[in-house]
């Protein structure tokens, strides 16, 4: 049982995502699905452990060796991410239990179920398999069932943004798949770590050279960097608050993982900084991309659209982190994935809350309800401190690690600018307390009440371990700088 | 350099400019569709014909050949078409979702349609009433 953790962790759901459409009961369905992440969550914490003590798990699909069969290999990166997705996957399930109820019709129930779990099950996917192309058909199980959770919201708008997502989303995997064609062609092997030992002799063919750079380009289609995040706020602004939460969470920190994984474990970072000018691009579109959707979001009305636009500012910290190319960078961005996923979390679990109340995310909605709402509104406010990196909240974690990094490279413009980023994020935070605490009501509700329960328990869990996390930060920074002192001794240095 | 013996990636490359162009340029959202799917066939092109090895016949075993094409792309290749097909199908359905809630599929046309609801919607926000109720409508239907 133990020995096949790895494949259970991405069957289970698999297999959970058909049987919610034979229960088909709008009440059952949701626990069930509850309970499959919940078992998916206990299998990811397992593995972790089994890596913490006993070193990287490699499982061969059904039993083939590795160059021929695919085999999936679960190192320090691999399971600090599994547990990251699963415990996502698992929290966000318990709040949209009753937030669901509010949002979907009855029978679309079953549909949200399904379309998640398989959601999850691409994203548990690509995180453990050391396959190529079984990245690439996760890749279009998760994006797939991604855009028919953007579909399911209830303003028409989610359509359309769902259609833009559906045709930028199929460009990357398409641009994926042709990079991992063009490397297939040169050295005749899926496996990422058999590719990484064959790369190196065909290195200098322009053959290769195409491949990285359609890789590259699909992957950062993926997670939304700067230029290419186009799809990401109507997305996440109208799909329904659930959906938004999870995918918030998640979906993005999978595609940064699968640009680490490629630029470390498959190419090896010495080459993309020799050969392709990779750090200063990345820097250059990472503080841009900062920048430009700060700005934005401190002009969105939508809260939910706001929150969107941060997200996208964060994956530019993230990106920055991986351009610096030490292993302090490289750790900052792996906390800032593990510390964006839990303020992302808390903050879009809480404005669901307030939409199961209110009905609208629109920030002139939340005028004067933070008297009403005071815990739901309590959430969004401390997630918005751990966002601005706030001292004993994660989001300080993250920064002052790449502030670190920064430093210890001796860029100091750089440091400013994060800095000066971080200032943009007080203003739209700002401008939320503003709205809910110091205006009164535009429109009057009677009886508004705070969050249910049971959403009010998963949303402070997760401020809790904003803050948790913030002030003890063993666990975090503890796996953050062992997956990267792995990953820069087999990629060497930038 | 032999230009001319390598025409199958001649055909992938304009195959897969022509898709990528019709996604870009056209308004309508049925025929964006139409040029991802020739963006993504050319793809599939591309990596059968790296299957493709000169003098080989088909990896059917016999002894009476020695060399065979590889077959791998092939497989491949059979899990990108049915990716493919899905993200067509899903894709059509959301254009008659599209079609159904703005009644156009002209792009130029749903994108005034946005910008009259934002519009709206922010005039709402400083003060002014909006005409219909904003809360979530036909939950039910």
């Amino acid at each position: 049982m133990i020995e096949h953790l790895p494949i259970l962790q991405v069957v289970v759901p698999l297999l959970g995502a058909p049987l919610c459409v034979i229960i088909r009961q709008a009440r059952v369905v949701g626990l069930f699905a509850l309970l499959i992440s919940v078992i998916t969550f206990l299998i990811s914490c397992s593995q972790l452990q089994q890596v913490l003590q006993h070193g990287t798990i490699i499982y061969e699909l059904g039993g083939w060796a590795a160059p021929w069969g695919i085999e999936y290999r679960i190192d320090y990166l691999n399971s600090y991410l599994l547990l990251i997705v699963s415990a996502m996957g698992a929290i966000v399930l318990v709040a949209s239990q009753s937030s669901i109820v509010k949002e979907l019709p009855r029978t679309r129930h079953m549909l949200f179920y399904t379309s998640y779990l398989l959601c999850l099950t691409g994203l548990l996917g690509i995180l453990s398999t050391g396959d190529a192309f079984n990245i690439f058909v996760f890749l279009e199980i998760s994006s797939l069932s991604s855009y028919t959770l953007i579909a399911l919201g209830n303003d028409r708008r989610a359509l359309t943004a769902s259609y833009q997502y559906l045709i930028m989303g199929t460009i990357g995997a398409t641009f994926i798949i042709i990079g991992v064609g063009l490397m297939y062609m040169m050295t005749g092997t899926l496996n990422m770590y058999d590719l990484a030992e064959r790369l190196p002799e065909v290195h200098h063919s322009r053959t290769v050279l195409s491949a990285i750079g359609f890789f590259i380009v699909g992957v950062c289609l993926k997670l939304a960097l700067f230029p290419l995040h186009l799809w990401l706020p109507n997305a996440y602004a109208f799909a329904p608050s659930m959906a938004t939460a999870f995918l918030a969470a998640t979906s993005t920190k999978v595609a940064v993982y699968i640009l680490i994984r490629f630029i470390f474990s498959v190419v090896g970072a010495e080459f993309v900084d020799t050969v392709l000018p990779l750090p200063e691009i990345f820097i250059v579109l990472g503080i841009a991309g900062v920048f430009a959707t700060s700005i934005s979001a401190i002009y969105q009305l939508n809260i939910k659209r706001l929150f969107a636009y941060s997200s996208v500012a964060q994956i530019g910290y993230m990106i920055v982190g991986i351009a610096i190319g030490t292993p302090l960078g490289l750790t900052a961005t792996l906390l800032h994935l593990f510390n964006h996923a839990l303020m992302k979390a808390a903050l879009f679990l809480a404005i669901g809350g307030v939409v199961y109340r209110v009905g609208s995310a629109q920030l002139s909605h939340f005028a004067g309800l933070g008297k009403q709402m005071p815990w739901a509104m309590g959430a969004i406010v401390a997630g918005g401190l751990s966002l601005i990196g706030v001292p004993l909240t994660v989001g300080f974690v993250s920064k002052w690690y790449l502030v670190l990094a920064l430093l210890e490279k001796g860029w100091w413009p750089l440091t400013i600018l994060v800095l000066i980023s971080s200032l943009l994020a007080v203003i739209y935070v700002w401008r939320i307390v503003e709205w809910v605490y110091f205006t009164p009501p535009r429109i009057i509700i009677d009886d508004v009440q705070d969050a249910p329960i049971s959403q009010l328990i998963p949303i402070w869990i997760l401020v809790f371990a904003n803050i948790y996390f913030g002030i003890d930060t063993s666990l975090t920074v503890g796996i953050s700088q062992k997956a990267a002192a792995v990953l820069f001794s087999i990629g060497g240095a930038f | 350099m032999n230009l001319i013996g390598l025409y199958n990636y001649w055909i992938v490359v304009t195959l897969m400019m022509i898709g990528f162009y019709v996604v870009i340029a056209h308004e309508n959202l049925i025929k964006k569709l139409v040029g991802l799917s020739i963006f993504q066939t050319s793809v599939f092109f591309f990596y059968i014909s790296t299957g493709k090895i000169h003098g080989a016949t088909a990896p059917i075993l016999d002894p009476k050949y020695d060399l065979y094409s590889n077959p791998l792309p092939h497989v491949l290749i059979l899990t990108a078409i049915v990716v493919g097909i899905a993200t067509t199908a899903l894709g059509l359905a959301l254009v008659v979702r599209i079609q159904e809630s703005y009644g156009s599929i002209e792009e130029y046309e749903i994108q005034s349609q946005d910008t009259q609801d934002q519009m709206e919607s922010q005039l709402e926000a400083y003060g002014f009433r909006k005409k219909h109720d904003l809360s979530i409508q036909n939950l039910d239907e």
